[in-house]
């Protein structure tokens, strides 16, 4: 436990103190820079302004990861099933990785009203390629060898799917998940960016346009701690899910 | 005792004691060179094996032996001749007819040992705890009952190819078709593997068909052995083991038979 987690929590605590010795510099302004003591206090201050534009931030961010877990996963199934769908979709999906999702957001501001619509599409689309592409892999991951067992045992091939692909995608699944996880938080941000009446994001513009610098460092510590709690959530689901994979990787 | 295959059975074979019969059998491949057309992997290949005999097919790597298991399970079709299982020679019928152990012991490592080998029954319909009940007979009688819940990651080499094995058994085939089955395990190991293997085919007696490139192997668990040639593979002798079965290992490989059959073998193999 402190072996894994004390290095890089000795990192983060030194960063911390050259960044409040940056920030102590007389002839740092703390206008341009918000020392950590300002942040926390900041936290302190703000802390139930803050919470509740979190918990909006949260549900955005929870609600769109939840519609592309279930698209990607549908997603993935559905072309891993229909090779002509993938065949033609697949390429499609990795092109428009090149589309910066985040300029679409006033765009989906437009389209889909000011609330918190816009803000969960951006979350689900920037979530749902790492989620399918995962899933997708890891569908068709299955030795061939695998396959031709399953075949000769007699099994169908929803029987396959249901038995072997699924289960053996599962790893690749949580590894898209985790990655959908930390990037989710960055969609939501974006969303309220474009027009928004409340949110973490909203109030972090908000703060740096009113020179609240301590306020919008404490938003941001409090987005990354989001983006890390998410991604911690997503490990542990893991483990708790696959337990097999420990035994596996000790062998 | 080294006898040229001619044709695909020395005497006529009655419906009932057909066990595996491939005759005049080729199978050719796209090579992966364009330019150098097909690769013909087998040639005019014919054996045939009665029900319950354990026949060996011996031959060196890349000689199709392979190509072969997977056009009697059903897997392949061949491009010129006939195979038959039982003799039923659609494709669908050999499915049904074989259970196919590939080489690798493809043990799924989310399910433990008895899931894994209940998958078998689990294909067939069966529901997964029925098919759980039902295994669990199998694993006492092949001493694998302090075993049943250990996951594959757990296992050793030797133990997961047992398992493996059960899994073969359980789908209830009358033919068998092992792909090499210890080629992945240490030699002890293999040995070991070997005789628990001819323990097991004589309480579960079936149809057999193992190939391997270990002479020793073929003739230490085989009724006969038919020697293949390198590709394009064809089988080159066929050998009859007098021996019988299960054999003990130790007196059986010292025999002066045995010796004598093996350099018989290696004679083919070099030819």
């Amino acid at each position: 436990m402190l072996r894994r987690y004390g290095p890089p929590a000795l990192l983060l605590l030194a960063a911390a103190a050259a960044w409040q010795g940056v920030a102590s510099l007389p002839s740092v302004d703390d206008l341009t820079l918000a020392s950590p003591s300002e942040v926390v206090q900041a936290l302190r201050e703000d802390w139930s302004l803050l919470l509740d534009n979190a918990g909006v931030t949260l549900v955005e961010v929870l609600l769109g990861l939840a519609i592309a877990l279930v698209g990607g996963v549908a997603g993935a199934v559905t072309m891993h099933l229909v090779r002509p769908l993938r065949e033609a979709a697949y390429p499609l999906l990795v092109a428009s990785q090149a589309i910066p999702i985040v300029v679409l957001a006033p765009l989906f501001v437009l389209a889909f009203d000011y609330g918190i619509g816009p803000k969960v599409a951006i979350v689900g689309l920037i979530c749902f390629f790492p989620i399918t592409v995962n899933v997708l892999d890891g569908l068709r991951s299955v030795e061939p060898s695998l396959l031709k067992l399953m075949r000769s045992l007699g099994a169908s091939p929803l029987a396959i799917l249901r038995k072997v692909e699924l289960p053996a995608s599962l790893p690749s699944f949580f590894s898209g998940l985790r990655v959908a996880a930390s990037i989710s938080v960055i969609g939501a941000v974006f969303g309220e960016w474009a027009g928004a009446d409340d949110g973490l994001g909203r109030l972090v513009l908000l703060g740096n346009n009113q020179l609240q610098t301590p306020r919008v460092y404490a938003g941001v510590v409090i987005l990354a701690l989001m983006a890390v709690g998410l991604f911690a959530l997503a490990t542990l689901a893991e483990r708790v899910a696959l337990p097999w994979r420990r035994t596996e990787g000790a062998r | 005792m080294q006898t040229r295959l001619e044709a695909p059975a020395t005497e006529p074979l009655s419906f009932e004691d057909t066990g595996v019969t491939v005759s005049g059998v080729a199978r050719r491949f796209a090579a992966a060179d364009r330019a150098r057309g097909p690769v013909l992997a087998l040639n005019d290949v014919s054996l045939s094996a009665h029900r319950g005999e354990v026949l060996g097919v011996l031959g060196p790597s890349g000689c199709g032996k392979s190509t072969l298991l997977e056009l009697v399970a059903g897997l392949q079709e061949p491009d010129a001749g006939r195979v038959a299982v039982c003799g039923r020679a659609s494709g669908a019928e050999r499915l049904a007819a074989c259970a196919y152990m590939p080489q690798r012991d493809l043990l799924l490592p989310w399910r433990d040992a008895i899931g894994n080998a209940a998958l078998a029954l689990e294909c067939a319909g069966v529901r997964p705890r029925q098919a759980r009940r039902r295994a669990r007979p199998l694993f006492e009688r092949f001493g694998l009952a302090d075993f049943e819940r250990s996951m594959p990651g757990e296992l050793s080499g030797g133990m997961r190819q047992r398992v493996a094995f059960l899994r073969t058994l359980l789908a209830g085939r009358p033919a068998l078709l092992l792909d090499e089955p210890f080629a992945s395990l240490d030699s002890l190991t293999r040995a070991a593997m070997q005789e628990w293997l001819a323990g097991a085919l004589a309480t579960e007696p079936r149809t057999v068909l193992f190939v391997t490139h270990d002479v020793e192997e073929a003739l230490f668990l085989a009724d006969r052995v038919a020697v293949m040639s390198p590709r394009p593979g064809r089988v080159v002798a066929e050998i009859p083991v007098p021996l019988q079965r299960p054999r003990p290992r130790r007196e059986t490989v010292t025999d002066p038979t045995f010796i004598e059959l093996k350099e018989q073998a290696l004679r083919a193999l070099e030819c």
